[in-house]
């Protein structure tokens, strides 16, 4: 490999995606943003940017129901509590929902297991397709140490945003999806067997491959999902005294490290 | 009345002060005194080595850490990290924005922290082994499961759109190798380098370097991603700093260089009928 094909694109770059052509129009994905999508729901259109085709108003109105549905305005959540300690430092609003949206790229939460789980259910789907057995591909991970992302939850035994999530499903006509199916049956395989309960990232993930995004088409779609719970918890902080949000006395600190000893001290 | 809610730590003392808990009358380090004796006697790489391994470095060991924060200080204007800093810093954005956008564009797979902590995985697996190298570095990937990440498109390390190993990594690489254990992996990847290169087919970049360095400071993938984020930032920030200065107007605007291919051209919106004259 070399240098030479970074000739061709220091001074040109050729997109399909869009551009704006200021002071006149905008294309995004060969539509005219202010004309043909300037009636979308920005959810709508966030979904269009991602995908670059119109993803159907009832799947847009389920992935809409994800955003909603994971906006809990509760500080003890760790990307809330983000935001809050930069609201009772006094940062900036924009630093303070950046810091916490990134931070929801994590590995117990948010990104990494919507991932996981979402590719959990395509590889399963081709497992089955070659002619295998449900129970054995969950049995097959379980049994190579892997984390079943979606199966048990560190805080709580049930989760809360399952039943809304299959009703809206219902609603929205997509309940009986194929891997919707596959994730109920994942998880009354695990309960029966070892009593994991099921969180609703499974079926996230699960309705998510129903409609067909893949993996990194759900990572950017959900990037964003739990800004509106942190709004609050920033506002909260923000406006009460400078930093009186769960102050930590020094005491607070348990240290298990190394006793006392001299800089200029043997070892 | 104390608080239910504690952190833990190893790393960190404080003693209150008489008058008020939340105040800290002295801090300890891995059990040193930070302001009566680290301040004053330590240098801020024997403290940071301290604070990521637990114990007071050996004067060799922080002078090779000095030397590779001198080598990743500055990565200069064109490298995408600087650059993202330096597109906050014209604009007149927060500095912490710069800083956040050098952080994240910093932390990719082409030059940033997450090929030197793959990188850093390798040497893990692959030792000073070369038959390892040569099948792992085409193979980086921990396993087939999608993740946050993407695959790596290229050999951990190395620059796929080099040509010949550039003068600053090959001085680099043999200066840091000289403050270096000479059983260690710098020295077998200066002894090395001509191999792996003709393997891989493109040349050593300095995230190979680097992450051959944090591996002979005894450092993990995830101590040695952390500083190699934080040892970059210096010129992100000169660089958003002196673009702040100089101004929007000397600063690039690509929009004539985009070109949109099956360009659409003007929507013709179905306009409302006219009543004829």
């Amino acid at each position: 490999m070399s240098h030479k094909h970074l000739l061709d694109t220091e001074s040109h770059w050729v997109t399909r995606k869009g551009k704006a052509y200021l002071s006149d129009r905008v294309v995004m994905h060969n539509k005219d943003l202010h004309q043909e999508l300037g009636d979308y729901e920005w959810l709508h259109l966030y979904l269009y940017s991602i995908l670059g085709r119109d993803i159907g108003e009832n799947e847009a109105k389920l992935l809409n129901f994800y955003w909603v549905a994971t906006s809990y305005p509760d500080a003890s959540i760790w990307p809330n509590h983000v935001t809050a300690l930069a609201g009772t430092v006094r940062s900036t609003a924009s630093l303070a929902l950046m810091a916490g949206m990134s931070v929801s790229e994590a590995s117990m939460y948010g990104r990494r297991p919507e991932v996981r789980a979402l590719d959990f259910f395509y590889r399963a789907g081709r497992w089955c397709d070659d002619g295998g057995e449900l129970i054995e591909f969950v049995e097959r991970e379980k049994s190579a140490g892997r984390i079943l992302y979606g199966y048990g939850r560190p805080l709580a035994k049930s989760d809360e945003r399952i039943p809304y999530t299959i009703k809206k499903a219902e609603e929205c006509g997509l309940g009986e999806g194929r891997y919707l199916k596959m994730a109920l049956n994942v998880h009354a395989h695990l309960e029966a067997t070892y009593g994991y309960s099921m969180n609703v990232a499974a079926i996230d993930a699960a309705l998510a491959a129903d409609v067909g995004l893949n993996c990194q088409e759900y990572q950017l779609f959900m990037t964003p999902c739990f800004i509106a719970g942190m709004v609050p918890c920033y506002q909260d902080a923000r406006d009460q005294p400078e930093g009186s949000f769960f102050p930590v006395r020094c005491t607070s600190i348990v240290y298990g490290g190394r006793a006392k000893r001299d800089w200029n001290g043997p070892e | 009345m104390a608080s239910d809610y504690r952190y833990h730590s190893n790393i960190w003392l404080e003693e209150p002060e008489e008058s008020n808990p939340f105040a800290a009358k002295a801090s300890y380090c891995h059990g040193y005194d930070v302001s009566g004796q680290i301040i004053p006697q330590a240098s801020w790489f024997e403290y940071l080595l301290l604070m990521f391994k637990g114990d007071r470095p050996q004067a060799s060991e922080s002078r090779l850490l000095e030397k590779l924060a001198m080598v990743l200080a500055n990565p200069g204007p064109r490298e995408a990290s600087v650059r993202a800093a330096m597109n906050a810093g014209v604009a007149g954005t927060n500095h912490s924005s710069a800083l956040m956008a050098a952080l994240a564009v910093g932390a990719g797979q082409y030059g940033g922290a997450q090929e030197v902590s793959i990188c850093m995985r390798l040497w893990q697996e692959c030792g000073q082994c070369l038959e390892l190298w040569g099948n792992q570095l085409f193979n980086p990937e921990e396993d087939e499961r999608a993740d946050i990440w993407l695959p790596m498109e290229h050999a951990p390390g190395f620059d796929p759109n080099g040509d010949r190993t550039p003068a600053p990594v090959l001085q680099s690489l043999d200066f840091l190798a000289g403050l270096a254990p000479s059983n260690g992996s710098l020295t077998w990847l200066n002894q090395n380098r001509a191999t792996l290169e003709d393997t891989v087919g493109y040349p050593l970049a300095i995230s190979g370097v680097a992450a051959a360095a944090l591996v002979d400071l005894g450092l993990n993938e995830d101590q040695g991603s952390m500083l190699y984020l934080m040892l970059r930032l210096p010129g992100a920030a000169v660089h958003a700093l002196e673009q702040k200065q100089m101004g929007w107007k000397k600063f690039p605007y690509y929009g004539p260089a985009i070109e949109l291919a099956d360009d659409p051209g003007p929507f013709e919106s179905s306009k409302p009928e006219q009543a004829p004259l």
